[in-house]
């Protein structure tokens, strides 16, 4: 446990200056920022509208969301499965780190474990933003009925839901990038997988939810119909399968790895 | 006998089909800097990772500080510090971060970073990115990273690599004091003979995955048999007269008499027989064999 910690201390002092930590705050700072600089400027649009608050809440969010989930979080997972992985790479840093006196299972995990938070701070931010701004916006011009309806759980369990089922992306992405020290085939690999994933899910396919790269949108195509409510629909259950099974193989790529 | 910080019993290992180590058995001791030499691609650079366990060793062939090192690696790693092959550093960290950052991983107090630093003269450029250091000072920060944790035992791939005549004698100078001074063990491969020469107390010759030798630096020299070299006005005629008087001439050369040297006594010896012959000797000197050939001969018997 020591040496989980110890490494992921390290995972973040070693990036915190690098791209990779940095978009996970100013990707929803900026993505919230515009949608609510565009309602702002709207507003007598919008207003006009007469949105019922939880249909007012549901539009403000649902644009970040649709941008976000569908592109942005799936491109922003392969990112940081790549970043964590090439600082590494980029240094031939791989047996150094594998020379300390630490737990090799720890030094893998942490990294892993390192990329999921920052997707977690990265979404909690989305959320954070959404209601924060919406509220600042109804403080701007209080036209705007957002203090009439409490958009926490429907936030809250939504981008829950994203953040689960981007784990599976990133399980198999990890992998990708633990094998390749290069930028193009886990980027061109995962562009490819985020764009059929995109077309299955979209089109109803039934057995989208088998694809990794479907489930963000699976998420929120679901939310429209039927089991919005439920949070470990069987897409989501599917993701967190793909996300173990990929993470306990990374570990034996990982282990053979430093062999090299 | 003094206490073994490294030993392999009949280490092996393989590439594929291709054999790297073969049948290797190191013995360093407490105390010691051992050069570990060979010509390139000779297995130095695997060896040493099979001493880190970043490769794989057959059980019971690998022991550090008396220690299996597949049942103790965390154990074994905690007490040495390492260099190898180019440093590994992270290039958008300062040298600073690079050792701070190790210090997180190490559990040391962050200060002992600057110490480092200054022990291997990169106070001025702590703050540098290290992607912008040259090759030399990446070296010493590689040094630097590998003595953080105080460990007993270093491992040194070719330490000196890129470094200039200055950075040379400085890390020579500092792996001396540190096993001197402060008890270290001290493994530094080497593809030069004249730089392992300078410093170690013993020596590995290892070509193609096997030792060829093992031993103290007096040893390896023992090794070459030192001849006489006799100067004198009238080569063939003094040649002559050696032979009569039964010694048994290796080389001679236009200017130049060789024989095998057994002792002072017996080169006056020579020297008055050709002096009393009527012969002018310029000069008779002892000469070792160059270790740089002697090197070049183990390794080419293999």
């Amino acid at each position: 446990m020591r040496s989980l910690i110890i490494s992921l201390q390290s995972e973040f002092y070693k990036s915190r200056k690098t791209l990779a930590f940095w978009a996970a705050i100013i990707l929803p700072l900026v993505i919230c920022g515009l949608i609510t600089i565009g309602f702002f400027s709207n507003a007598e649009k919008v207003i006009a509208r007469n949105y019922p608050p939880d249909a007012l809440w549901g539009i403000f969010s649902g644009t970040a969301l649709g941008i976000m989930g569908m592109l942005i979080l799936p491109f922003y997972v392969i990112f940081m499965a790549f970043s964590v992985n090439n600082i590494e790479h980029k240094n031939d840093t791989w047996k150094t780190l594998f020379a300390q006196p630490l737990n090799k299972f720890s030094i893998y995990a942490a990294k892993y474990l390192y990329a999921v938070l920052l997707i977690l701070l990265s979404l909690f931010l989305f959320a954070a933003l959404t209601f924060a701004f919406g509220h600042l916006l109804h403080l701007l011009n209080s036209q705007f009925k957002f203090n009439e309806f409490s958009p926490i759980e429907m936030l809250s369990k939504l981008y829950l839901k994203l953040f689960l089922s981007s784990l599976g992306i990133l399980s198999v992405q990890f992998i990708i990038s633990l094998i390749w020290g290069d930028f193009l085939k886990p980027m061109g690999i995962g562009f490819i997988g985020v764009i059929m994933g995109i077309i299955v899910a979209s089109k109803g396919w039934e057995y989208a939810y088998l694809i990794p790269y479907s489930h963000p949108t699976l998420v929120l195509t679901l939310n429209k119909s039927k089991g919005a409510h439920d949070i470990f629909t069987r897409d989501i259950y599917s993701s967190l399968i793909y996300a173990l099974v990929f993470f306990i193989i990374g570990y034996f790529i990982v282990a053979r790895k430093s062999v090299k | 006998m003094s206490e073994l910080v490294i030993e392999t019993r009949g280490l092996n290992y393989n590439f594929g089909t291709q054999k790297v180590v073969d049948n290797l058995s190191l013995h360093v001791k407490k105390g010691s800097i051992y050069g570990f030499l060979g010509p390139n691609g000779a297995g130095k650079t695997t060896t040493i990772k099979i001493l880190l366990n970043l490769l794989k060793s057959p059980a019971g062939t690998v022991f550090l500080f008396g220690k299996e090192i597949n049942t103790h690696r965390i154990e074994s790693l905690k007490r040495l510090g390492a260099l190898v092959e180019q440093p590994a550093i992270y290039s958008h960290l300062s040298g600073k971060e690079n050792l701070i950052n190790r210090c997180i991983l190490l559990g040391l107090n962050k200060s002992k970073a600057a110490d480092l630093l200054q022990l291997v003269g990169l106070t001025e450029a702590a703050n540098k990115k290290a992607a912008n250091y040259s090759l030399g000072m990446k070296q010493r920060l590689g040094i630097a990273l590998a003595l953080l944790p105080d460990p007993e035992l270093l491992l040194l791939d070719e330490p000196t690599n890129g470094l200039d005549p200055n950075g040379i004698i400085e890390i020579r100078n500092l792996m001396i004091d540190l096993a001197t001074n402060h008890g270290k063990t001290i493994l530094v491969s080497s593809h030069l003979l004249s730089e392992i020469e300078r410093i170690a107390t013993h020596v590995g010759i290892i070509n193609k995955g096997k030792l060829l030798f093992q031993g103290t630096i007096d040893e390896l020299q023992n090794l070459s048999k030192p001849t006489l070299e006799i100067e004198t006005s009238n080569i063939i005629g003094a040649s002559a007269l050696l032979t009569e008087h039964g010694y048994a001439l290796t080389v001679s050369e236009s200017k130049r008499l060789s024989l095998l040297f057994s002792s002072s006594e017996e080169s006056a010896r020579i020297n008055a027989i050709l002096v009393n012959s009527g012969f002018q000797v310029s000069s008779i000197y002892p000469v070792r064999k160059d270790l740089e050939h002697l090197f070049l001969d183990i390794t080419k018997n293999n």
